[in-house]
C-alpha cells in the first residue's frame, strides 16, 4: 500500500514535469512562429511572394533622389530599390545615422496598398554593409 | 622592426605552446613514465614564459598605434593621426586581428595565473590543467599567425589611417571588450579543470572546490563586460535602448547564462558532490558558448553592429576549432560519464533541488535564446530565405522562464542541503509574500492602469530583497545565540565572504528586476520636431530647444545641440547632445546627452535637420525619452558582478598543499582509486 502511493507519487512528478517542460517548448515555439519576419526584396513584392498585412523586413538601398520630407514634420517617404525594381516607403521618426541616398538600408513594418508602411528602419552601423542580395551582383 | 620582432614573438609562442602542450599530453597520458612533479613545473614555468611572449607583442602592437605606422595594415585600417591617443590605444583592440590578440593575451593571463595559483594541486591534476590551456592556446595562436595577423605589413605604406569606427571611440568601450574577453577566455579554466578531471576520472568535490573561484570571476568579469556593451549601446546609438536582442548580444548573453547556472551547480557539487555529470557538461557548454559567441561575432555569419571586420575563412577556421575542442570533451564526456556518477543523492525539497531549479530555467532561458538566435541563420542556409525573430520574442519568452527565479531565490538559501521540509521554509514566509505581493500591485496601481506583469515583477523584486535580507538577519542572529555576544562585525566574518558575496549578488538581481520592470513598463518615446525656443513637455519635464551650433573636436565636427531642461518649473540642467561627423569615412554618429538619476533618466538625442520654411528654420527632428528607474539596470548588474568578484576573497579558496593534498596526494596514476571511488558510489 505504501509502496504503490510512493509510486504514484513518483508518477506524478513524472507528469508533472512531462508537463511543464513540453508546454515550455510550446509557449516557446509559438511565440517564435508568431514573430517572425521575412525579409524581402523590392522584387519579390511586386512579384507578390510578400504577404498583407504581416510584419516583413523589406531590404535594398535607399533610391538616388527619392527622399522627401514633409515640411516640418518627422515624416519621410523614400524608394527602396534593388537596382531591378522599387518600392515607396513611408515612415515617421528619427532616422539612423547612417541612412543616405544610395546607401543600404533594411525597413520593418508592413505593406499597404502598395506602400510600404515602415515602424521601424534599422541602423546598419557600417558604411560599407550592402544588403547581401547586392553585393553579389 | 616592431612589427617583425612582434611576429616573430608571436611564432615564438605558437611553436612553445604546441610542442609543450603535445609533450605535457604526452606525459599525462602516462608516455615515458614522465615525473609529474616535474612536469607540472616545467608546464608552469611555460605558461609564465608564454604570457611574457604575448605580453610583449601586444605592447609591440600598441606602440604601433601609439606610432601611427600607417604600413601595418591592422593600423592603417583603424587608426588615424588624428584619433586622441587613448584611442589609439584601445583601437589595437578594435580590429578583429587585435581583438584576437587581446583574446591569446588574456588565455596566456589565466593559463599563467592558474600556472602560478595552483600550486596546493596534485601534480597529475595541475599538469592535465595547464596541458589544456597550453593546447587551446596553441590552437588559438595558430589561428591568429595562420589567418589574422596582426602585424601584417601593406606596402606602400598608407599616407593616413582610415581611423577608428567612431562608435568605439568611446570610453568605456575602450574597456568593454577587454572585460568581455576576460569573461569569456576565464570560463576556458572552468573547462580545463573539468576535461583534466574527466581525464583522471576522478570527480571530487576538490575538483568543484578548485574550480569555483575561477569560474565565478570569469562570470564577474563577463558580467562587467555585458553591462558596459549595454551602457555603451545606451548612449552611443542615440535610440536610447539598452538591450536589442541583436545575435552578437545574445552571443555573450548564452555564455552568461550557462555560466550562472554553472556557478550555482559547482555550488552544489562543492558542497554535497552531488550533480556531477551535469555540471561537468556546464563547465564544457559554458566554454563552448564563448568559443560560439566569437565564432558568430567575428565570422560574417551575421550582419550587425559588431561584425565589423569579418572574412569567411576566418568564420571556418574559427568553426573547425570549435568542432574540435567541443567534440573532443564531450566524447571524453559520453565516455567516462559513466565512471564519474551522478553523485550524492538528494530530496526533492532541498537547497539541491533548488539550485537544480535554477539550472533549469537558466538553461531553458538558453535554450530560448539560442533558438532565436541561430534559427534564422540555419534557415537562411536550408531554405534561403532571411528572416529575423525579433525582441518581442525574446520577452514573451523570457519574462515568464526568469520571473519564477525571484522567488526561487529568495527561498532557497533557508532550505537546508539534502532534504527539507517546505512547509517549515514557508511559515514564516507567507506574510511577506503577499506583502509584497500587495506592495507590487500598489505601486502599479498608484502609476497609472493596472499590469500585471509589472505588478509580479515589481513584487518579485521586492520579494527577494526581504528573503536575502531576513536569511542574513536570522543567520547572524543564529549565531549571537550561540554562547557570549559577539559584536556584530565578528558575527558577519564568521558567515563568510562567500556568503555576503551571494547577499550582494541576490540584490543585484532584485534591483535588475525591479529596474527592468520599471523601465520596459512606465519608459516615454517621442520623438518630436523642435523649432528654436520651442518647447515640448513629456511627462512633468519641458524640454526648451535653444539651437544648434558647430563645435569642432580633435578627430570630427559636431553639430551640437542644446536643450534646457525644466522640471518642477525650475530650470534644472543643459543636456548638450551632439551629431558628430568623423573626418575619416565621413561616418556620423549620435552622442546622446542623458541627465542621470537615481529614480529615472532624462534622455535626448538629436535627429536630423530638417530643411523648413518660414517660422520652421532651424527645427530639428529630436528624441526625448523618459526613462524611470535606468539607473537600477546597471546598478544591478554592477552588484551581481561585485558578489561574483568578491568570492574570490573567501578563506574556503586560500588552498594550502597539505589541505587540498588530502584528497588529491598520489602523484603517479590516481585513476584506479577514482575509479574505485565512483564505482562505490553508484552503488
Amino acid at each position: 500500500m505504501i509502496r504503490s502511493t510512493a509510486r504514484r507519487l513518483r508518477l506524478l512528478w513524472i507528469v508533472a514535469l512531462v508537463l511543464a517542460v513540453s508546454g515550455t517548448a510550446w509557449g516557446v515555439i509559438r511565440a517564435f512562429s508568431d514573430n517572425m519576419v521575412f525579409f524581402y526584396s523590392p522584387s519579390q513584392i511586386l512579384a507578390g511572394e510578400a504577404p498583407s498585412g504581416r510584419s516583413l523586413r523589406i531590404g535594398g538601398m535607399v533610391e538616388e533622389g527619392s527622399i522627401e520630407r514633409e515640411p516640418g514634420s518627422l515624416t519621410i517617404s523614400f524608394r527602396i530599390t534593388d537596382m531591378g525594381e522599387s518600392i515607396p516607403v513611408t515612415y515617421s521618426g528619427v532616422l539612423p545615422d547612417l541612412f543616405r541616398e544610395g546607401k543600404g538600408a533594411v525597413a520593418q513594418g508592413e505593406l499597404q496598398n502598395g506602400v510600404f508602411v515602415a515602424s521601424e528602419i534599422l541602423a546598419k552601423h557600417d558604411e560599407n554593409y550592402m544588403p547581401p542580395k547586392l553585393k553579389k551582383d | 622592426m616592431l612589427a617583425e620582432l612582434a611576429q616573430m614573438l608571436l611564432s615564438l609562442a605558437l611553436a612553445t605552446s604546441l610542442v609543450v602542450g603535445l609533450y605535457g599530453l604526452w606525459g599525462v597520458t602516462g608516455g615515458g613514465r614522465t615525473e609529474l612533479g616535474a612536469l607540472s613545473g616545467q608546464l608552469r614555468s611555460t605558461s609564465t614564459l608564454l604570457f611574457g611572449l604575448v605580453g610583449i607583442a601586444f605592447v609591440l602592437l600598441i606602440a604601433l598605434f601609439l606610432g601611427s605606422d600607417f604600413s601595418v595594415r591592422n593600423v592603417a585600417e583603424n587608426s588615424n593621426t588624428l584619433l586622441p591617443w587613448p584611442y589609439k590605444i584601445a583601437a589595437s583592440w578594435g580590429s578583429h586581428e587585435g581583438s584576437f590578440l587581446l583574446w591569446v593575451l588574456m588565455l596566456a593571463g589565466w593559463t599563467a595565473a592558474v600556472g602560478w595559483a595552483s600550486g596546493a594541486l596534485a601534480d597529475g591534476y595541475r599538469a592535465r590543467v595547464l596541458t589544456i590551456l597550453l593546447l587551446l592556446q596553441a590552437g588559438f595562436l595558430l589561428f591568429l599567425v595562420a589567418s589574422s595577423n596582426p602585424f601584417e605589413r601593406i606596402l606602400p605604406a598608407m599616407p593616413e589611417g582610415r581611423d577608428l569606427n567612431p562608435l568605439l571611440q568611446d570610453p568605456f568601450m575602450v574597456i568593454h571588450p577587454p572585460m568581455l574577453y576576460m569573461g569569456y577566455v576565464g570560463f576556458a579554466v572552468a573547462f580545463a579543470f573539468a576535461v583534466a578531471a574527466l581525464m583522471e576520472r576522478r570527480l571530487d568535490p576538490t575538483w568543484a572546490r578548485w574550480s569555483r573561484p575561477w569560474a565565478n570571476a570569469a562570470w564577474a568579469f563577463l558580467t562587467v563586460g555585458i553591462l558596459l556593451g549595454s551602457w555603451w549601446a545606451y548612449r552611443e546609438l542615440g535610440w536610447g535602448g539598452w538591450w536589442f536582442w541583436d545575435p552578437v548580444e545574445n552571443a555573450s548573453l548564452m555564455p552568461w547564462l550557462a555560466g550562472t547556472a554553472l556557478i550555482h551547480s559547482l555550488a552544489v557539487t562543492d558542497k554535497r558532490d552531488a550533480l556531477k555529470s551535469w555540471t561537468v557538461l556546464l563547465a564544457i557548454v559554458t566554454f563552448a558558448l564563448s568559443l560560439l559567441g566569437t565564432f558568430l561575432v567575428r565570422s560574417g555569419v551575421l550582419t550587425s553592429v559588431h561584425a565589423f571586420a569579418t572574412d569567411p575563412e576566418r568564420g571556418i577556421f574559427i568553426l573547425s576549432l570549435l568542432m574540435v575542442v567541443v567534440g573532443a570533451s564531450l566524447v571524453l564526456y559520453a565516455a567516462r560519464t559513466r565512471d564519474i556518477g551522478i553523485g550524492g543523492s538528494f530530496g526533492r525539497v532541498s537547497r539541491e533541488s533548488f539550485l537544480l531549479a535554477n539550472n533549469v530555467l537558466m538553461t531553458a532561458a538558453l535554450g530560448a535564446v539560442m533558438l532565436g538566435t541561430l534559427y534564422p541563420l540555419f534557415a537562411e542556409v536550408i531554405t534561403g530565405r532571411k528572416m529575423s525573430v525579433g525582441p518581442p520574442y525574446f520577452e514573451a519568452v523570457f519574462t515568464p522562464l526568469l520571473l519564477p527565479a525571484a522567488w526561487l531565490m529568495a527561498v532557497s538559501p533557508g532550505l537546508r542541503w539534502k532534504e527539507s521540509q517546505l512547509a517549515d521554509i514557508l511559515r514564516p514566509m507567507w506574510m511577506p509574500l503577499l506583502v509584497t505581493l500587495g506592495l507590487g500591485v500598489i505601486w502599479v496601481l498608484l502609476l497609472g492602469p493596472f499590469k500585471w506583469l509589472t505588478a509580479l515583477g515589481l513584487a518579485g523584486g521586492l520579494f527577494l530583497i526581504w528573503g536575502t535580507l531576513d536569511h542574513a538577519r536570522k543567520q547572524l542572529a543564529k549565531l549571537a545565540g550561540t554562547g557570549e555576544p559577539v559584536a556584530l562585525t565578528a558575527r558577519m566574518r564568521k558567515l563568510g565572504t562567500s556568503y555576503w558575496s551571494m547577499v550582494v549578488a541576490h540584490l543585484g538581481v532584485a534591483v535588475f528586476i525591479i529596474g527592468v520592470a520599471m523601465v520596459k513598463s512606465y519608459e516615454i518615446e517621442r520623438d518630436v520636431v523642435m523649432k528654436p525656443d520651442e518647447t515640448v513637455t513629456v511627462g512633468d519635464a519641458r524640454f526648451t530647444f535653444v539651437g544648434v551650433d558647430r563645435v569642432m573636436g580633435p578627430n570630427f565636427v559636431a553639430q551640437h545641440g542644446v536643450i534646457e531642461l525644466t522640471t518642477d518649473g525650475r530650470t534644472i540642467h543643459l543636456l548638450e547632445p551632439q551629431k558628430r561627423m568623423y573626418f575619416a569615412g565621413e561616418q556620423v554618429m549620435t552622442e546622446a546627452a542623458v541627465k542621470y538619476g537615481l529614480f529615472g533618466d532624462i534622455y535626448v538625442s538629436l535627429g536630423d535637420p530638417l530643411q523648413g520654411e518660414g517660422d520652421t528654420i532651424g527645427a530639428w527632428s529630436v528624441r526625448v525619452y523618459i526613462k524611470p528607474f535606468m539607473a537600477w539596470v546597471w546598478v544591478g548588474c554592477l552588484m551581481m558582478a561585485i558578489g561574483g568578484g568578491m568570492t574570490l576573497f573567501d578563506r574556503r579558496y586560500r588552498f594550502r598543499r597539505q589541505a587540498a593534498g588530502a584528497a588529491t596526494n598520489t602523484a603517479t596514476d590516481p585513476a584506479p582509486t577514482a575509479m574505485a571511488r565512483s564505482s562505490g558510489q553508484g552503488a
